[in-house]
């Protein structure tokens, strides 16, 4: 990924920023310009995650993406957060602590990096809580 | 709308085809279909090729004119040619886009073709491309790959429902078995249950032998309007249903990650313009890039009620002798799967089958076939429905 397509997104990222529709209520993350549900009569607005949620499916990653080998075998999960909506995103954990149900909480962490020489990810991870 | 039917079709071998270029393929499928048709390339108004991602697999975008170029098509008669992409699902929209040109009248001899060159790059720049149908940004970053998405869906399939790894390893066996019939299947042997379950595990609980292969391949199709095709064949196919829908790119944004809901509403609008029900079918190639992929498609399509589907693939109710045959071709898993032709390639099958050409796949007595064709992990989904009989 370019420097200037993550860099956009770093507060979102960093601090699991995303938005809240104050007209029908729903939250949001990734954040949205837009309110999927009501489309254009939803109100926006900024909204930060307690990053708090449980463990909807999960897989042990074995073949990793580009920039992810060093870190084989990882727990990749799709996390329901308290506030409703869902994100994808890696679990450290040994393997076997992990289950469709478990409590998770986020954590800052490094996600990957490009090379040697190029950019390093940063951003959420989760932790079993 | 005027009604449309395919009149040719033409098909490269798949597979690892490291002395062809992507220019070779797409011309020989293209080639091979307007000889079975019988048309002259001044008949032909337009072009619909279906393409992943060439610029990440052979560096090279602007492939509609590349193609109506080295297919002779372009210097003389300047023929129109339009690439469309959708994934996994580029294919299945090109034909798409060409149903819809010549059913709104604006023309009539119609080219859809599909192809991909996929082994020109190594493994890593491969899955890399194939990646850029999640969302890089917020599925990609985090560690996400293709079969690891696929992965997450099995994983809840199986706790909801009590899914397998040998119910899946069941449909790896039966699409191997399919494509031992197979000329141009890339893969042509028989595997055993245990061949799936002890290959290497490429994302728990999905084994390498339950991901369809990285390949190169091509194929096409010629249509025409129903009212004059049989001017051109006597066994031309008919389409009785085109339709497409949308879902989430981000599988974590689906109200229920084991339904893949474009899927399920691509099928509903499809047997709504047939008039038709999935028990009329006789046969469908589905989008079995992964076996969870096959089991959720024969769900969402309405062939088997909601988590009976990997049952369903263990008994056998899917084989080419059963009720519904699913991929008689072999499916994605042992046909191969060269992303941009993959959709075309089932619309080739599925109209061999309906004109009684398939060889040793033939389904006895097939009238109705369907395609279903998804791009990423169901943000696009495709379905056609096509008839022996007007
Ligand atoms: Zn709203």
């Amino acid at each position: 990924m370019t420097v200037s397509r993550f860099w956009r997104k770093i507060p979102h990222r960093y601090n699991l920023i995303g938005t809240h529709c104050t007209n029908c209520g729903e939250y949001y993350f990734p954040p949205r310009q837009m309110c999927p549900t009501c489309r254009r009569d939803g109100k926006i607005e900024s909204y930060q995650f307690e990053g708090k949620g449980e463990v909807i499916t999960y897989t042990v990653i074995h073949t990793a993406a580009k920039g992810y080998a060093n870190q084989v075998p990882y727990n990749l999960a799709i996390i329901k957060l308290n506030e409703g909506p869902s994100l994808t995103g890696q679990v450290i954990c040994e393997p076997g602590e992990l289950e469709i149900g478990t409590r998770v909480r986020s954590v800052f962490r490094k996600l990957g990096e490009e090379s040697e020489k190029g950019m390093i990810y940063y951003g959420t991870k989760f932790v079993v809580e | 709308m005027r009604d449309v039917a395919i009149i040719g079709t033409g098909c490269t071998k798949f597979g690892e085809l490291w002395d062809r270029s992507l220019r070779d393929i797409f011309v020989e499928a293209g080639v091979s279909a307007i000889v079975d048709a019988g048309i002259q390339g001044e008949e032909i108004d337009g072009l619909y090729m279906g393409n992943m991602s060439s610029g990440r697999f052979v560096e090279q975008e602007h492939v509609g004119s590349l193609i109506a170029d080295y297919s002779g098509l372009a210097s003389k008669l300047h023929v129109p040619a339009t690439r469309v992409e959708a994934a996994c699902a580029s294919g299945g929209l090109a034909l798409r886009q060409g149903i819809l040109a010549v059913a709104s009248g604006y023309a009539d001899i119609i080219v859809a073709a599909g192809g991909e060159k996929m082994t020109d790059v190594d493994l890593d720049t491969a899955t890399d491309a194939l990646a850029a149908a999640a969302d890089r940004e917020w599925e990609g970053i985090m560690g996400a790959t293709f079969p690891g998405l696929y992965a997450m869906i099995a994983r809840l399939h199986m706790h909801k429902y009590g899914t397998t790894s040998e119910q899946m390893a069941a449909v790896s066996v039966k699409n191997h078995h399919n494509g031992t019939m197979n000329p141009i299947a890339q893969f042509r042997n028989e595997i055993t249950l245990d061949t799936v379950l002890q290959s290497n595990m490429v994302a728990d609980p999905l084994h390498m032998f339950d991901c369809s292969p990285i390949s190169d391949g091509a194929a096409a199709v010629v249509l025409a309007p129903a009212d004059v095709a049989k001017k051109y064949t006597d066994t031309p196919v008919y389409v009785k249903a085109t339709t497409q829908a949308s879902s989430p790119i981000s599988l974590h944004d689906r109200a229920d990650i084991t339904t893949l809901d474009a899927s399920m509403v691509a099928g509903q609008r499809a047997y709504k313009m047939a008039g038709l029900t999935p028990d009329d079918i006789d046969l469908v190639e589905v989008h079995d890039c992964f076996t969870i992929a096959e089991i959720c498609a024969i769900e969402d399509l309405g062939f088997f009620k909601k988590g009976d589907g990997g049952r369903a693939s263990e008994d056998g109710e899917t084989a080419i002798d059963s009720s519904i045959p699913v991929n008689p071709s072999g499916g994605l898993k042992a046909c191969g799967h060269p992303v941009g032709a993959t959709g075309i390639k089932q619309a080739v099958v599925i109209t061999e089958q309906l004109r009684g050409t398939a060889g040793k796949s033939q389904v006895d007595g097939a009238g109705i076939g369907m395609t279903h064709n998804v791009g990423g992990s169901g943000g696009t989904a495709v379905v056609h429905i096509f008839s022996r009989d007007r």
